[in-house]
């Protein structure tokens, strides 16, 4: 599904990835740990489009999306959500996802007709919205959710997309420990029926998730393998578990 | 009960009304500023698409009114006076300059976008200004109105008006499809979050620049009613003053509200009429004025009667 070579990164002379290889298979839920400053970020961006590497490949269903801008990844099916929470705060949560199914609908060089109450957009909206546990609050605006309820929508805006993958930037980032739970088993849902890309810093949520994990330090992969065999890793121990596991 | 809805029509039926009440008062200079109101009016309703609904600060909406007016104006100087060539031209010259203007500027943002939109309105002012064939500082004298036969004579002033009148509901009407279509919605999204809106796939720009077109392709036409409305075209039309004025038409009565452009255009032009005629140094006074009223109305004065749309 997704297939990265040797993609490298420097600011000045700090290489933010160092030939980073990694591959995500259909149906696997891929997660990517490693410590601050390990790049982490700098390689979310670059495989969402956001950022150009300077040298390596990004393969995205079979096609060489290394110099596609993000709208356009987007368009082939890659989506994403936000480490920093990303939603629309002035729209209602029905209508931040009913943009998302728009978006997947087809130009929107379309002036006249309300889309506003388009059901052929309201009702796939409502749907996601079903899925991820905000049925109840579509009329509310985003501004006004919980945090846990506005990082719901974004993976809930990521699903109306119909992704091929879904590049989960810690999702749980900034959750008590009910919100925590109640999204782990939002995204254990979500397992196998999607391609999932999770980077996180909630080991319980990685181990529990993930089918495979790979490991970042200093922006190279040092490890990629399953959570038992990465628990048990030697070098992942030293460089990144060390007191936690 | 919208309410809404009723404000319109109270609002357009005193607007209807006052051509009559105006002459049976004798007052008839009443019809010709309200006209001047209406007029402008349509061009702060095309900046509020891009300003208030696409977050586009531009600050030099007046160009628009400038080359709708000059099209006018030039092609009556070579003996054109068909509305009905003079003003789709306008309409169609201001939409060109729209699109050379903004698909260079739109790739910038914030202030860059801002200064941008400035240096391209100012030269156009300069052009305007050396242009000595069509009287270059001191302006033109339009030759004849634009003869729109079969439709209205605009030498009588109530017929105009009332065209002014139905082009500023038209103009309204059409923002207000635009802005809640999927068009508009995408353009909003893309002032509301950028990176977000680049994320689920759309990129922005091309919507930014068809609303700026859009936009631009309005303020021609505002522009070509213009012209009619004074008989008399200078560069001073695309100046920054007016841009600003434009601006704060739209700030001061609602950005991004449907009502907000004509309820800042109607407020900003009456309470410079009442100060000029209290003092002549009503400059003074209008400046506090308006500092004041961003102050408390932050929404803008259509804040006051509902909440903008989402």
């Amino acid at each position: 599904m997704l297939e990265v070579r040797a993609l490298t990164k420097r600011f000045g002379a700090l290489r933010a990835s160092d030939g980073i290889d990694f591959d995500v298979a259909e149906g696997e839920t891929h997660a990517v740990i490693g410590p601050n400053g390990a790049g982490k970020t700098t390689f979310i961006s670059q495989l969402a489009g956001n950022l150009r590497p300077d040298s390596g490949t990004v393969r995205f269903a079979g096609a060489d999306i290394t110099a596609l801008p993000a709208p356009r990844r987007a368009r082939l099916g890659l989506a994403r959500s936000f480490q920093i929470t990303s939603v629309y705060p002035d729209f209602s949560a029905l209508h931040n996802v009913a943009l998302a199914v728009q978006a997947r609908s087809g130009h929107s060089f379309r002036f006249w007709r309300d889309a506003r109450s388009d059901p052929s957009l309201l009702h796939p909206a409502k749907n996601v919205l079903h899925e991820v546990g905000l049925g109840g609050r579509s009329q509310v605006l985003a501004a006004n959710l919980a945090h846990g309820e506005q990082r719901q929508l974004e993976v809930a805006m990521a699903l109306a997309m119909r992704p091929r993958l879904l590049l989960l930037d810690e999702p749980m980032a900034g959750m008590g420990i009910e919100e925590s739970h109640r999204m782990i088993a939002l995204l254990a849902s979500l397992k196998r029926k999607h391609t999932i890309i999770l980077v996180e810093h909630d080991m319980d949520a990685v181990f529990r998730l993930a089918d495979r994990i790979s490991v970042l330090v200093y922006g190279r992969v040092i490890a990629t393998d399953t959570p038992e065999k990465i628990r048990r890793n030697e070098e992942v121990r030293q460089a990144y578990l060390g007191s936690e596991a | 009960m919208n309410w809404r809805l009723v404000g319109w029509a109270v609002a357009v039926a005193l607007l209807v009304a006052l051509p009559p009440l105006a002459i049976a008062l004798g007052q008839t200079y009443y019809i010709d500023l309200v006209r001047r109101m209406l007029i402008l009016s349509i061009a702060a309703i095309s900046l509020n698409l891009i300003l208030g609904y696409g977050g586009l600060v531009s600050f030099g909406h007046a160009a628009y009114l400038g080359i709708g007016a000059y099209s006018v104006g030039i092609m009556a100087f070579y003996g054109v006076t068909s509305g009905w060539l003079q003003w789709p031209l306008a309409i169609a010259a201001s939409a060109l300059v729209a699109l050379a203007i903004g698909a260079v500027s739109i790739r910038t943002s914030g202030i860059y976008f801002i200064m941008i939109t400035l240096a391209f309105t100012q030269m156009l002012y300069y052009l305007g200004i050396s242009l000595d064939v069509f009287g270059g500082d001191d302006g033109m004298r339009l030759k004849a109105r634009s003869q729109l036969s079969g439709l209205v004579n605009l030498g009588d002033p109530v017929a105009f008006y009332y065209l002014a009148l139905a082009l500023m509901l038209g103009s309204v009407f059409l923002v207000y499809r635009i802005v809640n279509s999927r068009f508009g919605i995408v353009l909003r999204a893309a002032k509301s979050n950028d990176s977000r809106t680049r994320a689920i796939g759309f990129s922005p720009y091309p919507y930014r620049l068809a609303a700026f077109v859009i936009a631009g392709a309005m303020g021609g036409l505002a522009g070509a009613l213009y012209a009619n409305h004074t008989n008399y075209i200078t560069p001073g039309l695309m100046s920054w003053q007016q841009s600003g004025d434009l601006m704060f038409m739209v700030i001061l009565g609602g950005m991004a509200s449907t009502a907000g452009p004509v309820i800042g255009t109607f407020a900003l032009l009456l309470i410079e009429e009442a100060l000029k005629a209290w003092t002549q140094y009503w400059q003074v006074v209008l400046g506090p004025l308006l500092v004041l009223s961003v102050i408390f109305f932050k929404r803008g004065l259509a804040g006051m009667f509902y909440k903008p749309d989402a």
